[in-house]
C-alpha cells in the first residue's frame, strides 16, 4: 500500500517542468522533498492536486493501487483520499471556514446522507483548539485577510478534519514564525499513522527538525536525483544542492 | 394594542368612497397611458413582450388560508405579524408593540387615519419608468399593510409582512406604507411570496418615509414563483439625520420590474440600497434607481449583486442625481455581475448627474466569471463543482449581508440565501 509516482512528466503551457519523476511513499511514512526554488516541487503537488494550468504528458500516480489521473476531476482525487495542502492558498470572499470544511465532508457522505452539525461543531472546535486557531475563525471567510501562519494552520485544520490517507504539504513552512511552525509540526505528528503516508515539500530543513521524516529526496529539474534518511536533510542545509548537481551529473 | 389575533369577519373590506374615486381615475390613468416601447429609455434593454399581462385576472379569495397562515413563518422573535393572501388579510398579530405604533392594512388605516394615508400614499412622482403600472396598482390594490411609528418609538423586534399569491393567473397588488416618526426606528421584513408554482401578476408599491432622525431598515424578500410577472415600485423619502438601510431580495419572479428611487431631502439623511438577485433560466430582472439628493450632506449607499446563470439576464439602470444646493453630497452606486454562464446577458447602465461641484461621487460596474482558482482550491477539498459555484455565489451575497447590523436578522436572511442556493 503505497503512494505511487511513476515516470511522471508535465508541462504547464509549453514548458516541460516534471520530467520523468519516481517516489513511492509506503503507507505508515514520511517523506521530504527537497530541492531549489524551481526545481519542480509545487508543480508536484499541483499536478497531484489536478490544477487545471498543468497538463500531465507521461507517467502516473496511484494511490494504493487506485490511478489518480484517471479519476478525472479535482474533487474525485480529494474524497479518494488524498490532500494537497498548498504553499499559497487561496482566499474565497464570504464562503466561511465552518461551511467550507462542512460542505467538503458533506461531499463525502452517501446521496441523501445529512452531516451531524453538533457533532461536526465538537470536532472542529476540538481541532480549532489544538491548533491554537481561535473559535471565532470558523466564522470568518477562508483565508480572507488571514496571515500566511493564518492560512498554513487553515490549511492543517482542513487536513485534520478531511483525514486524507496520502498527504502532501507543500512548503507548509514558509511564513511560519518559530512558534506556528512548533504547532503546525504537532498537528500533522498528530495525525501520524500506519494508515497514513505523507509527502511533505520544503526548501528548508528546519521544519524537518519538527516533522522527522524517514525517507529525504533531492529534486533537480523535474526528477528526484538522490535519496537518504534525515542526515541528508542536514548535509544539504550545510553544504547547499551545488555537490548534489555535480554528483548527478557525474552519474549520469 | 393588546390584541392577540385579529381576523376580519368578511374576507375584504371596503376602501372608503373617496379612494374608490380615486381608484376609478387611476383605472382611467392605466387604460389611457401607452403601454412602454422599445424605444423608451427607461424601458431600454427590457423584455417589452413580458409586459402584455392580458392573461392575467383578478384574483379570487386564497383556498388554502390555513397552509399559508402556517407557512407565514420567518424571524423566531417578531414584534407583530401581518398576513395578506390575494390582497386581503389573513392573520393579523401584534404581541409586543410599543404603544401608538399604528400596524394594519392599508385599507383600514384609508378610513381610520385617513390624513395619515392622504399626505404618505403614493405620494412621490412615479419617474422610473412605470407610471401605467403605478396606475393600475392604484386602480386595483386592495388589503395592504400600513405602520405607522411614532416619534421616539423604538421598535426593538422586527415586524413582518406576508404578501402571499394563490392560483393560476391570479393578480395581487401589495402595498406597504412605513411612516417613520422623528427619531423613532424599526426594521420591517416584507415576504412576497406564491401559493404554488402558477404564473401570477404581482403589481406592488412600497412607500417609506422616514422623518427627522428616524432610522429604518427594511428588507423585501420577493419569493414569487419564477412563473411570476411582478413589479415593484419603491420610494423612499429621507429626512434629516435619518437613516434607511433598504435590502430587496429577488428570489423569484419571471419577469421582474423594480424601480428604487430614494430621495434624500434632509441634510445629513443616509439612504442605504442594496440588492441580492440569484437568476438562472431565463429568467430577468430589470431593476432602476434613482439617488436624488435634494438636500446637502446627505449621503447615498447603492450596491446590487447579481449572479446569473444559464440565458437568464439582468438590467441594472441607476442614476446619481445631485441637485445644485446638493453640496457635500456623498453617493455610491456600484452593480456587481457574477457570471456564471456564457449564455447569460448582464446590462449595466450606471449614471451620474451632478449639478453641484462639492461633492463626492462614485459609480461602476463590474463583470466576472467565478474565479477558476476558488473553484479549484474547493475541488482540491472534495467539493463537487457545482456545489462549489454555489458556495461563491453565496458567499458573493453573504458579503453584502454582512453589511446588516442586526445578527439574528441577518443570520435568518443568510438561511434563506442558503436555503435558495440549495446549500444545506
Amino acid at each position: 500500500m503505497s503512494l505511487k509516482i511513476e515516470n511522471l512528466t508535465a508541462n504547464i503551457g509549453d514548458r516541460q517542468i516534471l520530467k520523468g519523476l519516481n517516489l513511492e511513499i509506503p503507507k505508515g511514512q514520511v517523506h521530504a522533498i527537497m530541492g531549489k526554488n524551481g526545481s519542480g516541487k509545487s508543480t508536484l503537488a499541483k499536478v497531484m492536486a489536478g490544477h487545471p494550468d498543468y497538463e500531465v504528458t507521461g507517467g502516473s500516480v496511484t494511490l494504493d493501487g487506485l490511478d489518480l489521473f484517471s479519476m478525472g476531476e479535482p474533487d474525485e482525487r480529494s474524497r479518494a483520499g488524498l490532500f494537497v495542502a498548498f504553499q499559497y492558498p487561496m482566499e474565497i470572499p464570504g464562503v466561511t471556514i465552518a461551511n467550507f470544511i462542512r460542505a467538503a465532508l458533506q461531499a463525502r457522505l452517501p446521496e441523501g446522507e445529512e452531516l451531524d452539525a453538533v457533532e461536526y461543531y465538537e470536532e472542529l472546535y476540538k481541532k480549532m483548539d489544538a491548533l491554537k486557531i481561535d473559535r471565532k475563525f470558523t466564522s470568518r471567510a477562508v483565508n480572507e485577510g488571514f496571515s500566511g501562519g493564518e492560512k498554513k494552520r487553515c490549511e492543517i485544520l482542513q487536513m485534520a478534519m478531511l483525514n486524507p490517507v496520502y498527504a502532501v504539504l507543500d512548503e507548509t513552512d514558509s511564513g511560519l514564525d518559530i512558534d506556528a511552525l512548533k504547532i503546525v509540526s504537532d498537528g500533522v505528528n498528530a495525525m501520524r499513522s500506519p494508515e497514513r503516508g505523507f509527502l511533505v515539500i520544503t526548501h528548508y530543513q528546519r521544519l524537518l527538525d519538527y516533522i522527522v521524516p524517514d525517507v529525504v529526496h533531492v529534486m533537480v529539474d523535474g526528477r528526484i536525483v538522490m535519496s537518504g534518511d534525515k542526515t541528508l536533510a542536514h548535509k544539504l542545509e550545510a553544504e547547499g544542492y551545488d555537490w548534489v548537481e555535480k554528483e548527478t551529473l557525474a552519474t549520469a | 394594542m393588546s390584541t392577540l389575533m385579529e381576523k376580519p369577519a368578511a374576507a375584504r373590506s371596503a376602501w372608503p368612497a373617496w379612494f374608490q374615486a380615486e381608484q376609478r381615475a387611476a383605472l382611467a390613468e392605466y387604460e389611457a397611458l401607452p403601454a412602454p416601447a422599445r424605444k423608451d429609455e427607461s424601458w431600454r434593454f427590457a423584455n417589452i413582450k413580458a409586459l402584455d399581462l392580458s392573461a392575467f385576472a383578478e384574483a379570487t379569495p386564497v383556498a388554502s388560508e390555513t397552509r399559508l397562515i402556517q407557512a407565514s413563518a420567518g424571524l423566531a422573535e417578531t414584534s407583530a405579524k401581518l398576513v395578506l393572501g390575494n390582497n386581503a388579510l389573513l392573520l393579523r398579530e401584534a404581541p409586543a408593540l410599543p404603544k401608538g405604533v399604528i400596524f394594519e392594512t392599508l385599507e383600514a388605516a384609508a378610513s381610520n387615519h385617513a390624513d395619515l394615508f392622504k399626505k404618505y400614499f403614493m405620494a412621490q412622482p412615479v419617474e422610473l419608468g412605470s407610471r401605467k403600472f403605478a396606475a393600475l396598482h392604484k386602480a386595483r390594490t386592495s388589503g395592504g399593510a400600513f405602520l405607522y411609528i411614532p416619534a421616539n418609538t423604538s421598535v426593538t423586534l422586527p415586524i413582518e409582512i406576508f404578501q402571499w399569491v394563490e392560483g393560476a393567473n391570479a393578480s395581487v397588488f401589495p402595498h406597504t406604507l412605513i411612516i417613520c416618526g422623528e427619531n423613532s426606528s424599526a426594521t420591517v421584513v416584507d415576504y412576497f411570496k406564491s401559493a404554488d408554482r402558477l404564473p401570477a401578476l404581482a403589481c406592488g408599491v412600497n412607500d417609506l418615509h422616514l422623518a427627522r432622525g428616524a432610522r429604518l431598515t427594511y428588507i423585501a424578500v420577493q419569493d414569487w414563483s419564477h412563473e411570476t410577472t411582478a413589479f415593484h415600485l419603491n420610494s423612499t423619502i429621507v429626512e434629516r439625520d435619518a437613516t434607511c438601510t433598504a435590502l430587496i431580495a429577488n428570489f423569484g419572479g419571471g419577469f421582474v420590474r423594480g424601480e428604487n428611487l430614494s430621495r434624500l431631502v434632509g441634510e445629513g439623511a443616509r439612504s442605504e440600497m442594496f440588492s441580492i438577485n440569484p437568476v438562472e433560466g431565463t429568467r430577468e430582472i430589470d431593476q432602476r434607481t434613482l439617488q436624488d439628493h435634494v438636500a446637502p450632506h446627505a449621503t447615498s449607499d447603492l450596491l446590487y449583486l447579481n449572479a446569473l446563470d444559464g440565458k437568464s439576464r439582468t438590467i441594472f439602470a441607476g442614476l446619481i442625481k445631485v441637485e445644485p444646493g446638493a453640496k457635500g453630497t456623498d453617493a455610491y452606486q456600484k452593480v456587481k455581475n457574477l457570471i456564471l454562464s456564457d449564455d447569460a446577458d448582464p446590462n449595466s447602465m450606471p449614471g451620474l448627474e451632478i449639478l453641484n461641484d462639492e461633492v463626492r461621487c462614485s459609480h461602476g460596474a463590474t463583470n466576472g466569471p467565478v474565479s477558476a482558482e476558488e473553484l479549484f482550491y474547493m475541488a482540491a477539498r472534495g467539493i463537487p463543482k457545482d456545489k462549489a459555484r454555489r458556495l461563491v455565489v453565496n458567499g458573493f451575497f453573504n458579503s453584502l449581508l454582512a453589511r446588516l447590523e442586526n445578527a439574528p436578522l441577518r443570520t435568518h436572511l443568510e438561511s434563506l440565501v442558503a436555503a435558495r442556493l440549495s446549500i444545506a
